[in-house]
């Protein structure tokens, strides 16, 4: 039995997704730009997903970018925000738990002379408003949270914290980082004081290598790459036609069992928590019930390093990932892991069990199944 | 502008009546690494030196770092061909070469001509007389020294005529597949994979054994393994990797003996296994990466109690190299960057905080009493189902 549970490093593609985008190569693989009707046709393939998108998150089309995926969504948000509004100030927030893609791109905006201050979580992994409120200066600029964090599941207060700034300090931008987040909630921008919001298409079933950056007519971008002047400039380059018809559709998809899809996975969640916390030496990380993500599950696992786990899982076709990848290695730390105050020795203990809305019941059982016979065989041999 | 390359080779020259079996595999494995570059070439073998020849148009960089990873090539030393038009050409055709090759004038030479075609007007001395004084009066910078200058100019006169005086070192050593072959201990580290290359130096052709201890080692670090196999193999050509797996063992040892005696146990399971698949595959050496005192298992004492349960010799070519000196080596041929890849191999895993640094021979026999029962079955099963990949690298 194959088992994929590994979700939140990346989806399998659904069928129709596929089909859309092998026709577009195929038959419509005219550059947007271009002037005769190939160029038109593919240039309608745009227009449609913008439209799904749009209207999915109760946006206007126009503030819709399209781009890479998680990652460049991410770093145009923050360098191209920053360096719009570098006149007004030079602070920036964000938390202590957010992905490379943010912290990276912030520690680049450190070396032009911006400040950064890190929000700290509570052992759930979650910031709280009244952090945020302590840590603003008159020259913040920017801040940055993600919706859904990655390794643990956590969900940050991303809408209160919106129409709080909105209301109090409306000239800040407010960034949230909902790669994890998209696709397993409900989110409108305008209503939660969201000003910039990235997207990635491979984790809800699209394709690799496209995303989306919502951004709000309101806010000044400046581009991070030079080129041809597509989409108005900000995000120049031919784009990339098959993918973004393929991320409309996952998004079309994703959305329209919503509703049920959630209930499920969370249940499937909590069964899965409440049988494996039976053994002892579990520690699940983030909220086991209905305040964390749906799709992930983080459990510490007393004795077994991380890899060893994975790698015994692998071969009984269980396929999840490692909570902090190489932390064996103290080649990384992972910053969440950290951020909740885990303990030293559970670091390189921690795996992370990632569903999707296709994950079944009889998955999960067999998956409890084959961990309830190797806990105790690995724990055998551990370093003595 | 090179259409031939001279071959020079060191040690071989030496040789008695085998020298032709040397010869021959030097041009075989020319040949075969030749085979990576574009180009057509054709290699041969005339009065006691190897001649590349050049058919077609060529990569003359790639050549070049082609022919440097052949074992046995002292120097290589690129070869201008021109038409015998007369000897006023053939001053003015020197003169256009010096200028191209050697930019850097200031520099002592000689001339070194070599008549191979006897109805040529001049001699080799008069040849050399007489190019000298042209050269010295067309560059000044450059001066004559006929004990030790920097450049040779040498000319060889044929149907045509060969111009070379560039030396580009090789590698040194002897070709591959002169001396039998050996089974290398292939680990994913920087050590094993410089020991193989200091060996197969030699002449030796390589085999080697991986130790593979699933869910304990991942599929990269074995795809790591393959991979360091296959850069060891652009010099030492195609290798048999035999993948065993190991987690068996290692789990009954770790189950019957002392902790702090696990890794030289281990070690010595793991010698036993490499040896019984090197005598299958006809092998008559073992290598490893070994280097005395880098880590517990490798003192003295360790070595010693390690070695004592093989009959073949193990060639241990790091043995007094320090880590920095290894590094180095691992730099120069590739190996580095994937040794330093973080994966964990099966040394690594449940290794004891205070692992004996000089065990006992007599207690560590004593111990390995409580295997009795299975290990055999164990190292049998290990060996029945061993995986074998052939490693050499792709190219193009």
């Amino acid at each position: 039995m194959e088992v994929y549970l590994d979700n939140s490093a990346t989806t399998q593609c659904t069928k129709s997704v596929v089909e859309v985008m092998s026709k577009i190569m195929l038959e419509e693989y005219g550059n947007p730009s271009s002037l005769h009707c190939k160029g038109m046709n593919a240039e309608k393939q745009i227009k449609e997903a913008k439209r799904i998108i749009a209207s999915n998150l109760k946006v206007k089309e126009k503030e819709i970018l399209f781009t890479s995926g998680g990652t460049e969504s991410d770093n145009l948000a923050l360098i191209g925000a920053a360096h719009a509004a570098n006149r007004r100030g030079k602070h920036i927030i964000t938390t202590e738990v957010e992905h490379p893609a943010v912290l990276e791109a912030l520690e680049f905006l450190k070396t032009e002379g911006f400040e950064i201050s890190y929000l700290p979580v509570d052992r759930f992994g979650v910031v709280s408003l009244q952090t945020l409120q302590e840590n603003l200066r008159p020259d913040t600029i920017l801040v940055s949270v993600m919706h859904t964090n990655n390794e643990i599941g956590s969900i940050q207060p991303v809408a209160q914290m919106g129409i709080w700034l909105k209301e109090k300090r409306p000239e800040i931008l407010f960034h949230v980082d909902a790669v994890q987040g998209y696709g397993k909630a409900t989110i409108h921008p305008y209503k939660q004081g969201i000003d910039l919001m990235s997207v990635s298409g491979h984790k809800i079933h699209g394709p690799k290598g496209v995303g989306f950056l919502y951004c709000n007519e309101r806010v000044r971008l400046l581009p991070i790459m030079f080129g041809g002047g597509q989409q108005k400039g900000i995000r120049p380059g031919t784009e990339n036609v098959p993918g973004i018809a393929g991320l409309g559709k996952a998004v079309e998809e994703i959305y329209k069992t919503l509703e049920e899809d959630l209930k499920r996975m969370y249940q499937l969640r909590e069964k899965f928590i409440d049988e494996l916390c039976k053994i002892d030496g579990i520690t699940v990380n983030g909220y086991p019930d209905e305040r964390n993500a749906p799709h992930i599950i983080s459990l510490s696992v007393a004795e077994i390093r991380s890899e060893v786990l994975l790698h015994a899982l692998e071969s009984e076709g269980i396929y999840i990932s490692s909570g902090s990848a190489c932390a064996s290695n103290h080649t990384t730390t992972s910053s969440t892991l950290k951020a909740i105050g885990m303990q030293k020795e559970l670091l390189d203990k921690t795996v992370r069990f990632s569903l999707s809305s296709k994950t079944t019941e009889e998955e999960m059982r067999y998956t409890i199944a084959k961990l309830y016979d190797m806990i105790p065989m690995l724990r055998k041999f551990t370093r003595r | 502008m090179f259409k031939a390359f001279l071959i020079k080779y060191a040690e071989i020259g030496v040789k008695g009546k085998n020298r032709y079996l040397f010869e021959d595999a030097l041009v075989r494995q020319i040949r075969y690494a030749l085979k990576r570059c574009e180009g057509e070439f054709k290699v041969h073998k005339t009065q006691g030196r190897i001649y590349v020849e050049v058919l077609s148009d060529y990569d003359y960089e790639d050549t070049i770092t082609q022919l440097k990873t052949v074992f046995g090539i002292a120097g290589i030393c690129p070869v201008v061909h021109m038409e015998d038009e007369g000897f006023e050409q053939l001053s003015q055709d020197i003169l256009a070469y010096i200028e191209k090759v050697h930019p850097e004038k200031n520099m002592t030479f000689k001339v070194a001509a070599r008549r191979a075609r006897k109805n040529y007007p001049m001699e080799s001395m008069e040849i050399n007389g007489k190019l000298g004084g042209i050269i010295l009066d067309a560059f000044p910078e450059m001066n004559v020294d006929v004990h030790h200058p920097d450049i040779v100019i040498h000319i060889e006169i044929r149907e045509k005529i060969y111009i070379y005086s560039k030396v580009i070192p090789g590698p040194g050593g002897m070709p591959i597949g002169t001396a039998g072959s050996a089974m290398l201990l292939l680990s994913g580290g920087i050590d094993s994979p410089v020991a193989g290359y200091m060996i197969a130096k030699r002449g030796v052709s390589l085999e080697a054994t991986y130790f593979h201890a699933p869910p304990y080692t991942s599929e990269r670090a074995k795809e790591k393994v393959v991979d360091l196999a296959k850069l060891v193999s652009v010099y030492a050509g195609p290798i048999r990797l035999n993948i065993i797996n190991f987690t068996d063992i290692q789990m009954y040892i770790y189950e019957q003996c002392p902790h702090e005696e696990l890794t030289i146990i281990m070690r010595r399971y793991m010698m036993k296994i490499a040896e019984a698949v090197a005598i299958e595959s006809n092998c008559i050496g073992l290598i490893t990466g070994e280097s005395i005192a880098q880590v517990a298992s490798q003192t003295l004492q360790s070595l010693a109690v390690t070695n004592e349960v093989c009959t073949l010799p193990v060639y241990r070519p790091l043995i007094g190299f320090d880590k920095q000196e290894i590094v180095e080596i691992s730099q120069k041929i590739d190996t580095y960057e994937t040794s330093i890849l973080p994966f964990e191999d099966c040394c690594t895993i449940f290794v004891a905080k205070h692992p004996v640094t000089k065990p006992s021979l007599k207690m560590i026999k004593l111990h390995e009493k409580d295997l009795e029962e299975k290990i055999e079955t164990l190292v049998e099963t290990a060996l029945k189902t061993r995986e074998v990949l052939l490693c050499k690298k792709d190219y193009r």
